[in-house]
């Protein structure tokens, strides 16, 4: 028994299933980081105090250029499998793996140095959103991650068997990782800047 | 058996699909059919363990400090000194019996059971579009479920502040309230990934022909609960991870600064709540916000798969095409939508100021439209049909009449200025229970009752079904149409001695022994229900492919359909309701045949 659209589109929607599932699913993850956004906004609006200027605007810059520079990495190991050329694919998502774990090691240090100064999260509201905000995004990362690593290693066989199928899996992992650097984008300007 | 036998010379590359073992089959199946029946008996024994928790409650609230009979010995010295409950106790089952009826019984029933049985078949599909994800859905769902029930053996018993959480009283509590919101996690990702699944389903695999307005109003009903799943659970999630965070890591998103516990000034140090210790600084309303934004679409989860059954079997009993179909498609649209911004209605009491309330109070009155248009639809099925009154039918019958007094009883509580004297009252208890107990549990009996030849093969007995359903009707109401009463009288919910402690209550009391007995009656009458589920499995009435005479594609699969559901892919040829259609040969054609028979 094969369950249809895995791989060709269906004509009357233009979606295979898979395609429409990570958008379905990227819908639901736009509502969960909408709920802490607003988290964010309403404890901010309704806070004596604010404080500001208390985290590394340096190394969350660079960690921003880390993710945009992943997502095109993601974006060209997609492609290069479009162009049935899996050497450079490997290269590409190799690489997007290698940035993800840059952005969390750096992330880690971030955090050790907060620790240390006893900025812990039940510090105050500032960094009880701080903490959570960032540690949900880092699991976001590490999931993607977890993903791309199988894709690496055992997910690849998929390749030689049915190449069409290998690619639009890519292709929905590249969707969530697009995704996940996209709420970054909110998050750093959120916390560092504003 | 051969199987066994032959298992030291199995060829290495035997295809799985065509021996898979017991385990395979049964219990970690990807059938869709197979994951709809685990679904719907996990969501029935859940139902019952939680009916089973408001019983033993019940009991309380009718003869407060008395021992419990039968089960007040039972019971742990830590949660019923000599068998009489304590108000701890107490709590806990309060708040269980609403988390397991909501999240473990009703949706796990009507959404997991009946959506996965059902919405392939329905739609002419050999399967949900991503049956790994399905099997993984229903056993994170096992698992939530039991991490639920596995706080009640935590120190301190399972969660006690209702089924709502509310802060500061849930941050404080004992630690069951951390193991109820890792249960509710769990809960929402089985939902979300349930429903995913759902809608790529209904949008990718429609047979040919089935196009959107042929669809059976069912699958438009599970879509719509599916939406709601989908985009309400998320921000629950996020507001669970907060209290989560401020239970184990010391946060204070939901305590306010200057919090008073047990004479204690909760103080600006770090530690978590359990030690007295927060910074303050947080909201305990922004819990309440982001709970209900859930809260509210989810009990139009709980009640439009039971609008879908109910046009089902509507429908076919009354052996005419359902009155504005098109119209009620709409309406669960409108209504899914509108769901997601009507969800402060249940906080007026929170001092929201007018301006927001007006907003609430506008949404809420617009949203009874769509289900007062469903609802007259159904109405307008019946009008000039020679019914046949089933089981199924009986059941559905009442569903109107029962849900009809739920919406309505909504109304009041809608507007602000009733609301505020009814809050937190019997009448709430009354109002919702009246959609779901009556309302939505019996659309699901209906269910039960009409898709059960499908599933076995075999009918359920008629006497056993009548038994059912005439003592359930009646008991129902005993039940929850004093409520009303009390609620109007004053009488607050979630009291301990269930309001003796005062004065205004006086004359409210006799109700409580009254509604009671009637619960525990209600029980009885679940008897002929499970004895003639279990036995019809084996000994019913044999049934084929199409008992009921119906026209939606189901029918046109075997019963029980086997794996792949169809011997053919069917292709549909017209809309899913064409009863009694003028000149045709028999009173119904089904969707699967072209010509008009
Ligand atoms: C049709 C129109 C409806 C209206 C206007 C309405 C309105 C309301 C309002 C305003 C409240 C809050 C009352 C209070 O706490 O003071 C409420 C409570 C509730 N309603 Fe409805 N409702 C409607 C339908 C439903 C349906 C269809 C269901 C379920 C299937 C439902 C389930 C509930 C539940 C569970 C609560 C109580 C929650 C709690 O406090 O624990 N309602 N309703
Ligand atoms: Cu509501």
């Amino acid at each position: 028994m094969q369950i249809p659209y895995t791989v060709e589109t269906r004509p009357d929607t233009g979606l295979y299933n898979a395609k429409l599932g990570i958008w379905l699913f990227l819908a639901s993850e736009v509502m969960l980081f909408a709920g802490l956004f607003s988290s964010y906004i309403l404890l901010r609006t309704g806070s004596v105090a604010w404080p500001r200027h208390m985290l590394p605007v340096g190394l969350a810059t660079l960690n921003t250029a880390i993710l945009i520079a992943s997502s095109m990495t993601m974006v060209m190991a997609w492609a290069a499998l479009r162009m049935n050329n899996w050497a450079r694919h490997r290269v590409f998502l190799g690489l997007t793996v290698l940035l993800g774990l840059v952005f969390l090691g750096i992330k880690l240090t971030e955090y050790r140095e907060h620790i240390a100064a006893g900025e812990l999260p039940s510090r105050d509201t500032f960094f009880a959103i701080y903490y959570t905000l960032t540690a949900v995004h880092a699991l976001h990362i590490v999931g993607g991650l977890i993903v791309m690593l199988y894709f690496l290693g055992p997910g690849s066989r998929l390749w030689a068997q049915r190449p069409e199928q290998f690619t639009n899996r890519i292709e929905s992992i590249g969707l969530y990782w697009h995704f996940v650097d996209f709420m970054w984008i909110f998050i750093f300007p959120l916390l560092y800047l504003l | 058996m051969d199987n066994v036998a032959a298992i030291g010379q199995r060829p290495a590359h035997e295809e799985p699909h065509e021996q898979p073992g017991f385990l395979r089959r049964y219990i970690f199946s990807l059938d869709h059919k197979v994951i709809g029946i685990q679904y719907a008996v996990t969501g029935l024994l859940f139902l019952l363990f939680g009916f089973t928790l408001m019983m033993i409650m019940r009991y309380q609230l009718a003869y407060p400090m008395t021992p419990v009979p039968l089960v007040g010995n039972l019971l742990s010295p830590a949660n019923a000194a000599g068998g009489v409950l304590l108000p701890e106790f107490y709590n806990q089952l309060g708040a269980m019996h609403g988390t397991v009826m909501i999240f473990l019984g009703v949706v796990p029933l009507a959404i997991g059971g009946f959506g996965n049985y059902l919405i392939p078949l329905q739609i002419g599909a050999s399967d949900m579009a991503f049956p790994k994800l399905n099997l993984m859905s229903y056993w994170v769902y096992v698992a939530g479920g039991l991490v639920m029930v596995a706080t009640f053996f935590v120190p301190g018993g399972s969660a006690q502040s209702g089924w709502t959480s509310y802060p500061p009283l849930s941050v404080i509590a004992s630690a069951g309230q951390t193991w109820w919101l890792i249960g509710m996690v769990l809960l929402i990702t089985s939902s979300l990934l349930g429903s995913i699944n759902f809608i790529v389903t209904i949008v990718q695999l429609r047979a040919p022909g089935l196009t959107w307005m042929r669809l059976p109003f069912l699958v438009w009903a599970q879509l719509g609960a599916s939406f709601l799943l989908l985009l309400a659970f998320p921000p629950l999630e996020a507001a669970g991870v907060l209290q989560l965070m401020d239970r184990v890591a010391g946060t204070s998103f939901f305590l306010p600064s200057g919090l008073v516990v047990s004479n204690r000034l909760m103080t600006t140090m770090t530690g978590t709540a359990a030690d007295g210790l927060a910074s303050g600084g947080g909201n305990p309303l922004l819990w309440q916000h982001l709970f209900w934004f859930l809260a509210h679409p989810e009990v139009y989860v709980l009640i439009l798969p039971a609008m879908g059954i109910v046009g089902e079997i509507v429908a076919n009993n009354a052996r005419r095409p359902l009155w504005g179909y098109r119209h009620m498609v709409y309406s669960v649209g409108f209504l899914s939508f509108m769901s997601m911004v009507v969800w402060a209605h249940h906080m007026y009491i929170t001092g929201m100021g007018t301006t927001l309330a007006a907003f609430f109070q506008t949404t809420t009155m617009i949203i009874s439209i769509p289900s007062i248009v469903i609802l007259t639809s159904l109405l307008m099925t019946l009008w000039g049909a020679s019914i046949r009154f089933t089981v199924p039918m009986l059941f559905a019958l009442a569903f109107m009449p029962m849900f009809g007094i739920g919406g309505l009883t909504g109304l009041p509580l809608g507007l602000a200025p009733s609301d505020i004297h009814l809050h937190d009252t019997y009448y709430v208890i009354g109002h919702f229970h009246y959609v779901v107990a009556p309302g939505t549990i019996f659309a699901l009996f209906a269910g039960v009752y009409y898709w059960f030849p499908k599933v076995t093969g075999r009918r359920m007995n008629d006497v056993l079904g009548h038994v059912h359903f005439w003592g359930s009707f009646i008991c129902m109401n005993v039940i929850f149409m004093p409520m009303f009463i009390q609620g109007l009288g004053g009488m607050n919910r979630r009291l301990y001695d269930g309001g003796a402690m005062y004065l205004h209550n006086a004359e409210l009391l006799k109700w409580n022994v009254v509604i009671g007995i009637a619960a525990w009656t209600l029980g009885l009458f679940q008897v002929p229900f499970i004895v003639n589920f279990f036995t019809s499995i084996r000994w019913g009435r044999p049934a084929d492919r199409n008992p009921w005479e119906a026209t939606t594609l189901e029918w046109a699969a075997p019963s029980p359909p086997g794996h792949g559901n169809f011997d053919t892919t069917p292709a549909v040829y017209r809309g899913p309701y064409e009863y009694s259609v003028p000149g045709a040969r028999r009173d119904f054609s089904p969707q699967s045949e072209q010509e008009p028979a």
